[in-house]
């Protein structure tokens, strides 16, 4: 089975707190390839009224998904994972491009006290990824932060045109454990 | 080398787009959007110049934002094949106002003619009915491109998904805006939506 390690025992808050942030940023589209630490946040908005959530085959297409999104008038947030920041790179491209809104919310991996090898190198390079590509980065490391650095990035993201990933750190989310 | 009856891309174009009413229209990467302009420039087409692999999801979003607009994809099989998982996205949602047109030529037209996966094995009307969008045809004649052409216009049952087989003649560049930023923000306009 698959636990964390170094997070609470109970259900987190804090994408509760990251839900209602993009609720009262008037966020429609909600694009995402699954990942544990995201798991609360995607029932939130598989759950919602006001939201859509997407399921992807591969992160590339979210930021497609969302370009589309903004010529029709909605603003669109992005989740994954860190190893799909990588299968992004070259629709990054599309954003300086066209001009959109592009937010999207990172669980990290390959770092607090990973036990995966080959999370490592993607996990290593995926803030050097983004600032690359002209995404500039925010990191939350602690459930306290989170609040304040959802509204600043989201801020940012839809009234600055500043294109913006938030990093949750694994130290956030826990380390994944494997136990046999 | 062309094979005998196949249909000219041009001709397709301007006839999914000849009595295109309020379609937003979204050109793939390649000869695709400049077939798009040759058609006529219009407020409402979203011309791709790079993201390969990225029409038919910015059609989704694009569908999913305006669920009362036809949105038209009209895409070549390269960038098709590049973001064959789109495919799959769609299936799921199943925008019903979503279409995609592939103008398959079988071949990278725009890099030297090199063949696609199309011309021996890949068949995109198998992958997108096997991803769920039922409404998948293959399309050999203009009656029944402009039976497509209309059917864009139903909103309410798609989407729907053709294979256009076409000739592999290179055509003179009809090259429309390479920026951007104008292009989604005349389509902006054009919905009603203010500058940020």
């Amino acid at each position: 089975m698959h636990a964390r390690a170094d997070a609470a025992d109970t259900v987190p808050n804090w994408p509760d707190d990251i839900f209602a942030t993009l609720q009262r940023f008037d966020v429609r589209q909600v694009p995402y390839v699954p990942d544990a630490g995201h798991s609360k946040l995607i029932q939130r908005v598989l759950d919602s009224s006001t939201m859509r959530g997407i399921a992807l085959t591969t992160e590339e297409e979210g930021v497609a998904l969302l370009a589309g999104a903004w010529a029709g008038g909605q603003r669109g947030v992005l989740l994954m994972q860190s190893s799909g920041v990588g299968n992004c790179i070259n629709m990054l491209s599309l954003i300086p491009i066209l001009r959109f809104p592009f937010l999207t919310l990172v669980t990290m991996r390959g770092e607090w006290g990973e036990f995966n090898p080959w999370q490592v190198p993607m996990g290593s390079t995926t803030q050097g990824v983004f600032e690359l590509s002209g995404v500039q980065v925010l990191r939350a490391s602690h459930a306290a932060e989170v609040p304040a650095v959802l509204e600043a990035a989201a801020s940012q993201a839809y009234n600055a045109l500043t294109p913006t990933a938030v990093l949750l750190s694994q130290r956030l989310i826990g380390a994944k454990v494997f136990t046999k | 080398m062309s094979k005998a009856n196949l249909l000219d891309r041009r001709q397709v174009v301007s006839t999914l787009l000849a009595n295109r009413k309020d379609v937003v229209a979204i050109g793939g990467l390649g000869a695709s959007t400049n077939d798009m302009c040759a058609a006529g420039d219009h407020a409402r087409n979203f011309y791709l110049w790079g993201g390969m692999g990225g029409a038919a999801m910015i059609g989704l979003g694009l569908a999913l934002a305006q669920p009362k607009l036809p949105a038209l994809v009209i895409t070549g099989d390269g960038e098709m094949l590049m973001g064959l998982g789109s495919l799959a996205t769609i299936g799921l949602q199943k925008p019903a106002n979503l279409s995609i047109a592939v103008l398959d030529n079988e071949a990278y037209g725009e890099t030297g003619g090199q063949t696609s996966h199309t011309s021996a094995a890949a068949d995109l009307v198998g992958v997108a009915r096997a991803c769920g969008i039922k409404d998948s045809q293959s399309i050999s004649t203009m009656a029944e491109v402009e039976a497509f052409a209309k059917a864009v216009h139903d909103v309410s049952v798609g989407p729907r998904f053709a294979n256009v087989k076409i000739g592999s003649a290179n055509l003179e560049r009809i090259l429309p805006t390479r920026d951007g930023t104008y292009i989604v923000n005349r389509i902006r306009g054009d919905l009603g939506f203010q500058p940020i």
